[in-house]
C-alpha cells in the first residue's frame, strides 16, 4: 500500500523529462502521392452521407503537404457538385478553408470555384463556412487587390442574406478584407466606390444581436488595420450601449473607447443643454456609467478601458471618486474627508459619538441629479462591486489612471487602503501592488499609514510581503508615522518570524528614504539615557537587528546621527556590517577606528573606470591573438582571474565579467587541450592519456550550456558565438575519441568500432549543416574562424573516410582563431538562493516510510526568464538517487522586474533508513538546445500539429544545495 | 380599457406592513402579508376586508406572493390564511419557506406568551399555513394558472429575498419587496434584466440617501473591534437574529482567520442557530465568495464563532459577543450590556437604528448613566459606537433598478411620504416616466394598451415580404390580409385561404367611371391619344394599347366610346377592380384634367 501511495505521489510531482524521438519529416513524404488518390477511392466507396463525412473526418486528422494540396481540393471540389447531404458540403468547405492555409500553397486557384459554389447554394450554414473559407483565402493573399475586392463584393451580396450566420460571416470578411484606401476601390470600370464602414454601420442596428456584435466587431477589426474610423460613428456606438444584448453593449464599449482615442480633442454636445464638452469627456462618462451595468461582463469591460484614458480632464477624472453622499436630503460627508479633517484638526480619534456623521447643509433637491450624473462615483461602485472580476479590472484602472496623474493618485488612496479589507485576497494583493506603483506620487498620511499597517498581520504571507515592498517605497510625512510602521514591523516580527528578512530589507529602505524623520527618534530606538549607561541589547535578536537596521541606513545620509550613538552600537555597527553587509551601508565614522573602516574611506569606486578596466582587459585578450602559446595561456589565466574579482567587488557589471570570463575560460581549454604533446605521437593514445582532452571538451560544453542559458540578454550574436565554441569542442571530442577507438580497434579489432566513428563523423557533419542553415545571416562575421573554414572544406569532408575528416579537423582546430565576442548591453546571470530550507536544524524531519513528507522550499531567483517552464527542484538522497520537482507555474510569484520567488512543497520519501541522513536540495535550471533556434517552415502546416516537443537537453545547477535532515523510520505494524 | 390597478393595504406612504393588491389582466395578486412594529391592536395587520366584504378570499385573490422572511412583509400571512381563510396558493423562494415559519412561531410566542394576548394565531395556524406554501426558484417562471404567470429574480437584502415579475399575456408589474444593490459579505446585488414592465412597485426607504462606500464602514467596525480586544477588552454587538448578524459574523470570522486572532466570538443561541443552519444549506443564495469556497469550506460553518453560554460573560480576558435583541431594551443582550457597562475598556458596537426609549437610544444619545428597574443607577464607562449596516438601496439604488428594468411607470411603496416625493420628482425627471406613490387605501390605475398577438400565415408573410425591402423597425409597412378571429385566437392569412377557409365564393368589386372627353376624332384615335399621354406619365406601371381599342395600365381598363349624343365628345369608361383603387382613382383624376392638345393634326 504505501508503495502504491509512494509511486501515486511521485507520478503527480514529478514529470520523467524524455527526450523525444526525433521526427522524421521525411517518412510524410513516402505517403504523398496516395493522398488525394486515397481521398478520391474513400469518397467514391461511400455509400451514404455518414460515410463520406466519416472518411472526411479521418482526412482531416492527417496533415497535407503544400504540393498535394492542389490535388486534394480538386477532388473535395469535384465531390462538392455531386453532393446533395448539406452537412457533407459543410465538411468539405471546412476543409477547403483548412487546406488553403497551408503553408507553400497559393490559394487563388479555389478562389472561382469558391465563388461558383457560394452563388448556387441554398443551405445557410454552408453558405457561412464558404464564407470563412473566402476569409481564410482572402487573409492569405493579403496583398493582392483584385482579390479582396472580389471577396468584398460577394460578401456586400451576401448580406442581406435572412440567416444572421451569414450575414456575421459576411461582417468578419468586410472587418478583416475591406479595403482601407478610398481611392483603390475607384475601377477602371467605374464601380460604385464601397465605403466599408458605411456597409458595417449599417448593421448597427440589424435585429438580431450577434449580427450588431458582430458588425462592432468587424469595426474594431478595422481600426486595427489601420483604418481611421469616422467621428460619426461614435454616436452610432452610444446607441448601443444601452442595447438589450450584453455582447453588444460589451462590444460598444470597446468602439467608444477607440474612437475617444481617435478624435480626443473633438467638441460634441450635451444633449438637452447646449453645452459643449471634449469627446474623450463625454466617452469616459458613458463608459463610467457602464460600470454600473447589469451585465458583469460589460462591468469588467468598461472597468478596464477606464484605465487607459489619460487624456480625460482632471475635473472628470476626480469625478469618479465623488458619489456626492447625502441623507435625508443633506449633503453628507464622507467617512475619508472626515478621517481627513479629523487628521488636520490634530485630533486623532475616529468618532466616539453617535451622529459625528451627522449630514451638515441641506442640499437643493434640484440640483441633486441620481443618474445623469457621467462619470460621478464610478470607481466606487466598481470597488464595491459583487464580482471580484470587476473589482480587480477596477483596481487596475484605478492604477493605471493614477500613474499618470499625480493629484489622482492623492485622492485614490482612501479608496486604495479601503481595498486592503476586501474578501478576496487576490483583490488585496493587486491593491497593494498598485499602492505600490503609485507611491513615489503621495505621501501617506499617518491615519492612512496606521490603517495600511494594520494589515501587516495578514496570515497570508503574500500579503504581508506585498506590504513590505509597499513600506520599501513610501512616503511618510511625519517622525510619529516612522515610529507607528517601526513598531508594526516589529509586532509583525514577532508573530511571523519567518518574514525576518523581508522586514529587514523593508527597514532598510524606510531608514534611508527618511533620515530626518528618523534622527529623533533614535534615542528612543536605542534606548539611551543622557546619564546612565543602559544593558547592552542582544545581538542576536531580530527585532534589535530590525532597529539597528532602519537607524544605520538613516544615518548614511545624515552624519549627525552617529553622535547620538554609545559605545556599544558601534560595536554592533561593526559585526552588522559584516555579517549582513547587503541591509547595512558603509557610515562615514569619524574619529574610530573600526574594524570596516579599511573599506569604507572608498567604498563606491566610480563606474567608469571599472567598466573601462574590463573593456581594456578584454581588448587586450582579443588583439594579443598570435601570441606564442605560454604567453596565451597566462594571459588568458590572469584576465580569467581579473574578471572574476571585479564581478565579485562590482556588482552591476558581475552579469558581463562572468560571461566573458566563461568564454575565455573555454579558450584557454581549448587552447590546453591542444598544447597537449601527446597529439604529435603517432601512436593511438589510451583512455588514460586523453582524458585531459576529453575533460576540456566536456567542460567546454557545459560552459557553453550556461552561457548560453543561463544569462539574461543574450543576443543573436553571441549565441553564434557560443555556439560556435560548442562546435569546436565537438570536434575536439571527435578527434579524441577517433585517436582513442584507433587504439583499441588495434586490440580488438572489432567492426563495430569503425561503425561508431563513422556514425560520430555523420554526426558532426549534421551538426556543421545544422549550424549553417542557423546562422546563416551570421557566417560573414565569423571570417577565418573554424567553422569558416569547415564549411569551405564542406564537399571534401562528406566525401572522405572518417580517418580523413579527423586529421583535417585537427589542423583546422589549431589554425583557427580566436573568436571576439561582443558584449551584449545588458547581461545578468541568473542565480537562486534558497532562503528555506535554511539548512541549520539538527532534528530530523521524522517521517514513516513510504509515506510523503511535504518540505516547504522557498527561494528567490534572479533574472531568470520564464521561470515556470526552466526552474526545477532537484533532490539528492545519500544514495545517490536524484529526483526532479517540476514546481507548479502558481508557486512563482514576481515581486519585482528580474525577481521570482518561488515557494513550494517539494514531497519526499523514501524507504527506512537506520539513522538519520541528509538529502540535498538544490534548484536546477532546465534548458532546451532548440528553443533558441528557428522554426523550420516545414514543420508548421496541417492543423494537428505533429511536430512534438522537442525534450529538454538538460539541466544546470544554479543554487547552492542546502542538506535537509531526514530521518524515514519503518512502518510499525 | 384593460388596466392596472394597485391598492396597497399597507406600505403605501408607510414602513410596515407591507401588503399591495394589484389587478392585473383580470387577476388579483397581493403583494406580501406583513405586520407593522408599531401598533398592537387591529392596526397591525392590514385590513382584508377590504378585498372582499362578503365572499370568500379565495375566490376573489389568484394568488399570495412573499418576497422575503422579514415580519413586515409575511407576519400577517397566518392570519390571513387561516383566520380569514385564504386556501389559494402562496408563493415564496425556498430559503423564506424554510426561515418564515421560525420567525413566525418567535413573534407568536412573544406576543402569546409575553403580552397574553388571546385571539391570536397558535402554532398549529402557522403550520397549516406553510403548507399552502408553493415555493420557487430564481429566474423560475412559474405558471399560477394559464394566464398568470411569476418569475422570481435575485434581491440581496436577506438570504432568500426575491423581486417578483407578475405577468399576464403581455401586461406585467414587478415588485421589488425590499432589496440591496449592494453586495454585502454575505449577500450579493439584486439584479433583474431588462424585462420593460409596466409597472415597478420598488420600496423607497431610503429615497433621499446616498450612501458612503461600505469599505469605509467595514474597515472602521474591524478596526474598533480589534483594538479592543487587543486592549484585551470585551466588545458586546447587540443583534436581531437574523440578517445583519450574519453579515457582521461573516466579517469577523474571515478576518480573525486573515488576522489569526485568538480572542473567542460568541454568539447568543437559540434562534440563531436554526438560521445559521440554514444559511449554511442555501448556499446558492449567497455571494460570489461564499459560493465559490464553499466546497472547501462553508463560510457559515464558523471556526472562530462559538455558542455563548451565560457563565461566559463573567470570564476575564478578551472576547467578542453577539446578542439579541438589537435595541438593548431586553434578554441577554441588556445582561450583558450591565456586567460589562463599568469598564472602559470594554465597548459595546449599535450595528442598526434603535427605537426611541430603549436602552440603545439612550446610551447612543449620549446618556452615561442609566437609572435601571430597582432605582439602581448603571454608570456607563464602556464605549459606545454606532456603525450602521443596512440592506437597503439607497436613492442612486432605486434608480439604477429602475434603469435596469426599464418600466413604462414606477410606483413606490414602503418609505416616509416626504422622501418619497423628492423620489418620484427625480423619477420623473430623469426616466421621464409616470410615478405614483399612492398612500394605504388609495387605489392606483393605469390604463395599459396591452399587444395583442396575432398569427400571420408563413405564405403571406414571405409573399408579401418579397414585395418590399427588408423589414425596417422605424417605418409601418401596409399589409394585405384578412383577420380571421376563431375562438380566442387572432389569425391574418391571405383573402384566398380565408374565403377557402369559410367556404365563401369570391366576389369581384369593381368601380367604374366615365369620363367625358372633348375630341371628335374616332374612338380609335381617341384611345391612341390617351395611351400615348398615360404612357408618358406613367413611367413606372405598364400600359398597354390592345388590338382592340382599348388600353390598359395594369389590370386597370381604359375604353373610348363616342357619346350617343354629342358625337364631339367621346366618353372614357374607366373600370377597375377594389384592390387597384389608389391606382384607379389616380388615374380617374388625370384623365378628367383632359388630354393635352394633339401634337398635329388640324382641329
Amino acid at each position: 500500500m504505501a508503495a502504491h501511495l509512494k509511486k501515486r505521489v511521485y507520478e503527480e510531482f514529478t514529470k520523467v523529462v524524455q527526450q523525444q524521438e526525433e521526427v522524421t519529416t521525411k517518412k510524410l513524404r513516402l505517403t504523398k502521392p496516395s493522398k488525394s488518390a486515397a481521398l478520391h477511392i474513400d469518397l467514391c466507396k461511400a455509400t451514404s452521407p455518414a460515410d463520406a463525412l466519416q472518411y472526411l473526418l479521418q482526412f482531416a486528422r492527417k496533415p497535407v503537404e503544400a504540393e498535394s494540396v492542389e490535388g486534394v481540393v480538386r477532388i473535395l471540389l469535384e465531390h462538392y457538385y455531386k453532393e446533395n447531404d448539406p452537412s457533407v458540403r459543410l465538411k468539405i468547405a471546412s476543409l477547403l478553408g483548412l487546406l488553403s492555409k497551408t503553408a507553400g500553397f497559393s490559394p487563388d486557384c479555389i478562389m472561382d470555384d469558391a465563388i461558383n459554389i457560394l452563388q448556387n447554394e441554398k443551405s445557410h450554414q454552408v453558405l457561412a463556412q464558404l464564407l470563412d473559407t473566402l476569409l481564410a483565402i482572402g487573409t492569405k493573399l493579403s496583398e493582392n487587390q483584385a482579390i479582396q475586392m472580389r471577396i468584398v463584393d460577394v460578401a456586400c451580396k451576401h448580406l442581406t442574406d435572412t440567416s444572421h450566420g451569414v450575414r456575421n460571416k459576411c461582417l468578419q470578411l468586410l472587418g478583416n478584407l475591406g479595403s482601407l484606401e478610398k481611392s483603390v476601390t475607384k475601377d477602371a470600370e467605374g464601380v460604385a466606390v464601397r465605403d466599408v464602414q458605411k456597409i458595417i454601420g449599417d448593421y448597427f442596428s440589424d435585429q438580431d444581436p450577434r449580427v450588431r456584435t458582430a458588425a462592432i466587431k468587424a469595426m474594431l477589426q478595422l481600426h486595427e488595420r489601420g483604418l481611421k474610423l469616422h467621428q460619426t460613428i461614435y454616436n452610432q456606438a452610444c446607441k448601443l450601449l444601452s442595447d438589450d444584448y450584453e455582447q453588444v453593449r460589451s462590444a460598444a464599449v470597446q468602439l467608444i473607447w477607440v474612437v475617444s482615442q481617435l478624435y480626443p480633442e473633438s467638441i460634441v454636445p450635451i444633449p438637452s443643454s447646449n453645452e459643449e464638452i471634449r469627446l474623450v469627456d463625454d466617452a469616459f462618462g458613458k463608459i463610467c456609467h457602464m460600470v454600473s451595468d447589469g451585465s458583469w461582463v460589460v462591468r469588467v469591460q468598461a472597468a478596464k478601458l477606464l484605465g487607459s484614458m489619460e487624456q480625460v480632464s482632471s475635473h472628470f477624472l476626480e469625478q469618479t471618486l465623488d458619489k456626492k453622499l447625502m441623507s435625508d436630503l443633506r449633503r453628507k460627508r464622507t467617512a475619508h474627508e472626515r478621517a481627513k479633517e479629523l487628521y488636520s484638526s490634530g485630533e486623532f480619534s475616529s468618532g466616539r459619538k453617535w451622529g459625528d456623521d451627522a449630514p451638515k447643509e441641506e442640499v437643493d433637491t434640484g440640483a441633486v441629479n441620481l443618474i445623469q450624473s457621467g462619470a460621478c462615483g464610478a470607481f466606487v461602485h466598481g470597488l464595491e462591486d459583487e464580482m471580484y472580476e470587476v473589482r480587480i479590472a477596477a483596481v487596475e484602472a484605478l492604477c493605471m489612471l493614477a500613474q499618470s496623474s499625480s493629484s489622482f493618485a492623492e485622492k485614490c488612496l482612501d479608496f486604495l487602503v479601503d481595498m486592503f479589507n476586501d474578501e478576496i485576497e487576490e483583490v488585496r494583493l493587486q491593491s497593494i501592488h498598485t499602492m505600490r506603483k503609485i507611491s513615489n506620487n503621495i505621501t501617506l498620511r499617518e491615519d492612512q499609514l496606521d490603517t495600511i499597517l494594520g494589515v501587516l498581520e495578514d496570515s497570508s504571507r503574500d500579503i504581508r510581503e506585498a506590504l513590505h515592498e509597499l513600506l520599501c517605497c513610501a512616503n511618510v510625512s511625519t517622525k510619529e508615522g516612522i515610529h507607528l510602521a517601526l513598531v508594526e514591523l516589529l509586532k509583525n516580527l514577532a508573530k511571523y518570524p519567518t518574514d525576518r528578512d523581508s522586514i529587514w530589507k523593508c527597514l532598510k529602505f524606510l531608514g534611508s528614504r527618511h533620515p530626518t524623520l528618523v534622527l529623533p527618534l533614535v534615542p528612543e530606538l536605542l534606548s539611551t539615557h543622557p546619564f546612565f549607561d543602559t544593558a547592552e541589547p542582544d545581538m542576536d535578536d531580530p527585532a534589535y537587528i530590525a532597529v539597528l537596521v532602519l537607524i544605520f541606513n538613516a544615518a548614511k545620509s545624515c552624519p549627525t546621527m552617529p553622535a547620538l550613538f554609545s559605545d556599544h552600537t558601534f560595536r554592533h555597527y561593526a559585526y552588522l556590517r559584516d555579517s549582513l553587509s547587503h541591509l547595512v551601508p558603509a557610515l562615514r565614522l569619524s574619529g574610530r577606528k573600526l574594524a570596516s573602516s579599511a573599506v569604507s574611506p572608498n567604498i563606491m569606486p566610480q563606474e567608469d573606470p571599472s567598466h573601462q578596466f574590463l573593456q581594456q582587459s578584454l581588448e587586450r585578450v582579443y588583439s594579443l591573438q598570435h601570441l606564442d602559446p605560454q604567453g596565451t595561456q597566462e594571459l588568458l589565466e590572469f584576465t580569467i582571474r581579473d574578471l572574476q574579482r571585479l564581478g565579485e567587488l562590482q556588482s552591476e557589471l558581475a552579469g558581463v565579467a562572468d560571461f566573458s570570463a566563461a568564454y575565455l575560460r573555454c579558450q584557454l581549454l581549448l587552447i590546453k587541450a591542444l598544447q597537449e604533446k601527446l597529439w604529435n605521437v603517432a601512436a593511438p593514445l589510451y583512455l588514460k592519456q586523453s582524458d585531459l582532452a576529453s575533460a576540456a571538451a566536456k567542460q567546454i560544453m557545459e560552459e557553453t550550456y550556461k552561457m548560453e542559458f543561463m544569462y539574461s540578454g543574450v543576443e543573436n550574436k553571441q549565441v553564434v558565438i557560443i555556439h560556435h565554441m560548442r562546435l569546436q569542442a565537438k570536434a575536439l571530442q571527435l578527434i579524441v575519441t577517433a585517436r582513442t577507438t584507433r587504439g583499441i580497434q588495434k586490440f580488438h579489432q572489432d567492426m563495430s568500432r569503425v561503425d561508431l566513428l563513422f556514425g560520430m563523423c555523420e554526426k558532426f557533419l549534421q551538426e556543421v549543416d545544422f549550424f549553417q542553415r542557423c546562422f546563416i545571416a551570421d557566417l560573414p562575421h565569423l571570417q577565418d574562424s573554424f567553422v569558416d573554414k569547415l564549411l569551405d572544406l564542406m564537399p571534401r569532408l562528406i566525401t572522405s573516410k572518417p580517418a580523413e575528416v579527423v586529421k583535417i579537423l585537427q589542423t583546422m582546430l589549431r589554425q583557427s582563431t580566436f573568436l571576439h565576442l561582443p558584449l551584449p548591453e545588458q547581461i545578468h546571470k541568473a542565480s537562486a538562493t534558497i532562503i528555506e530550507p535554511a539548512g541549520e536544524s539538527d532534528n530530523p524531519l521524522r517521517f514513516t516510510s513510504g509515506l510523503v513528507v511535504a518540505l516547504d522550499v522557498d527561494a528567490t531567483l534572479e533574472h531568470v526568464q520564464d521561470p515556470q517552464s526552466t526552474v526545477k527542484v532537484q533532490v539528492l538522497y545519500p544514495d545517490g538517487q536524484a529526483q526532479m520537482i517540476h514546481p507548479k507555474p502558481a508557486d512563482f510569484r514576481n515581486p519585482g522586474p528580474g525577481r521570482h520567488r518561488l515557494i513550494t512543497q517539494v514531497y519526499l520519501s523514501h524507504t527506512a533508513w537506520t539513522e538519520p541522513c541528509q538529502v540535498e536540495v538544490r534548484l536546477l535550471l532546465a534548458y532546451n538546445s532548440n528553443s533558441r533556434i528557428p522554426k523550420s517552415p516545414w514543420m508548421e502546416g496541417g492543423e494537428i500539429s505533429t511536430q512534438a516537443e522537442t525534450g529538454i537537453e538538460g539541466t544546470i545547477p544554479f543554487s547552492k544545495s542546502v542538506k535537509v535532515y531526514i530521518m524515514p523510520k519503518p512502518t510499525r505494524r | 380599457m384593460p388596466e392596472i390597478r394597485v391598492t396597497p393595504l399597507g406600505a403605501g406612504q408607510d414602513v410596515g406592513r407591507s401588503c399591495i393588491l394589484v389587478s392585473i389582466g383580470g387577476k388579483n395578486v397581493m403583494l406580501d402579508c406583513g405586520m407593522h412594529m408599531g401598533f398592537n391592536d387591529d392596526r397591525r395587520f392590514p385590513d382584508f376586508s377590504y378585498i372582499t366584504r362578503n365572499g370568500r378570499l379565495t375566490d376573489f385573490l389568484d394568488c399570495v406572493i412573499i418576497s422575503h422572511f422579514h415580519l413586515d412583509h409575511c407576519g400577517a400571512l397566518p392570519y390571513f390564511s387561516e383566520m380569514v381563510g385564504y386556501d389559494g396558493p402562496i408563493y415564496m423562494t425556498h430559503p423564506t419557506q424554510a426561515i418564515c415559519p421560525i420567525l413566525l412561531e418567535d413573534y407568536r410566542k412573544i406576543a402569546v406568551d409575553k403580552k397574553g394576548e388571546a385571539n391570536f394565531f397558535t402554532s398549529q395556524m402557522i403550520k397549516d399555513c406553510m403548507k399552502k406554501v408553493v415555493a420557487v426558484r430564481l429566474h423560475q417562471t412559474v405558471q399560477v394558472d394559464e394566464e398568470l404567470q411569476i418569475k422570481a429574480y435575485y434581491a440581496g437584502h436577506v438570504l432568500g429575498a426575491a423581486m417578483f415579475q407578475i405577468k399576464v399575456g403581455s401586461e406585467s408589474v414587478v415588485y421589488t419587496g425590499d432589496y440591496n444593490m449592494t453586495p454585502d459579505r454575505h449577500l450579493g446585488a439584486a439584479w433583474i434584466d431588462k424585462c420593460r414592465p409596466n409597472l415597478l412597485i420598488t420600496e423607497s426607504t431610503y429615497a433621499t440617501t446616498i450612501r458612503d462606500s461600505k469599505r469605509c464602514r467595514e474597515r472602521d467596525f474591524l478596526k474598533k473591534v480589534h483594538e479592543t480586544v487587543e486592549r484585551g477588552g470585551k466588545v458586546l454587538i447587540p443583534v436581531f437574529a437574523l440578517g445583519r448578524a450574519q453579515e457582521l459574523c461573516i466579517l469577523l470570522e474571515t478576518f480573525w482567520e486573515r488576522m489569526n486572532l485568538k480572542a473567542p466570538i460568541y454568539f447568543s443561541t437559540g434562534l440563531t442557530e436554526k438560521a445559521n443552519h440554514y444559511y449554511k444549506l442555501f448556499i446558492t443564495w449567497t455571494n460570489q465568495k461564499i459560493r465559490k469556497t464553499f466546497v472547501q469550506r462553508n463560510m457559515f460553518e464558523f471556526k472562530h464563532i462559538k455558542a455563548f453560554d451565560r457563565a461566559f460573560a463573567d470570564n476575564p480576558g478578551p472576547m467578542v459577543v453577539f446578542a439579541t435583541p438589537g435595541m438593548l431594551h431586553a434578554g441577554q443582550s441588556l445582561q450583558i450590556f450591565r456586567k460589562w457597562a463599568g469598564n472602559e475598556k470594554n465597548m459595546v458596537i449599535m450595528p442598526g437604528y434603535c427605537v426611541q426609549g430603549t436602552v440603545g437610544h439612550k446610551i447612543l444619545s449620549g446618556q452615561r448613566k442609566l437609572e435601571m428597574e430597582g432605582r439602581q443607577v448603571l454608570e456607563i464607562r464602556m464605549q459606545v459606537e454606532y456603525m450602521s449596516f443596512s440592506a437597503h438601496a439607497d436613492a442612486k439604488g432605486i434608480m439604477q433598478l429602475v434603469g435596469q428594468a426599464e418600466p413604462e411607470s414606477v410606483l413606490l411603496v414602503h418609505g416616509e411620504a416626504k422622501k418619497m416625493e423628492f423620489l418620484k420628482q427625480k423619477i420623473e425627471q430623469e426616466f421621464r416616466v409616470n410615478c405614483y406613490m399612492p398612500a394605504n387605501g388609495e387605489t392606483v390605475t393605469l390604463p395599459t394598451s396591452p399587444s395583442i398577438p396575432v398569427g400571420i400565415s408563413l405564405g403571406l408573410l414571405k409573399r408579401e415580404m418579397a414585395q418590399g425591402l427588408l423589414p425596417d423597425a422605424k417605418k409601418p409597412r401596409l399589409l394585405h390580409g384578412t383577420l380571421i378571429m376563431k375562438d380566442s385566437n387572432f389569425r391574418l392569412v391571405s383573402s384566398e385561404q380565408a374565403l377557402k377557409e369559410l367556404g365563401l365564393a369570391e366576389h369581384q368589386l369593381r368601380f367604374t367611371c366615365r369620363v367625358h372627353l372633348h375630341d371628335s376624332r374616332k374612338e380609335q384615335e381617341t384611345a391612341m391619344r390617351v395611351y400615348s399621354h398615360l404612357k408618358s406619365l406613367l413611367k413606372d406601371h405598364c400600359v398597354q394599347h390592345l388590338p382592340d381599342g382599348s388600353v390598359t395600365v395594369e389590370s386597370i381598363l381604359i375604353q373610348a366610346a363616342a357619346h350617343s349624343e354629342d358625337p364631339g365628345t367621346k366618353v372614357l369608361l374607366v373600370s377597375w377592380t377594389y384592390q387597384d383603387e389608389e391606382l384607379g382613382s389616380y388615374l380617374t383624376s388625370l384623365l378628367k384634367k383632359g388630354l393635352p392638345p394633339a401634337p398635329s393634326g388640324g382641329s
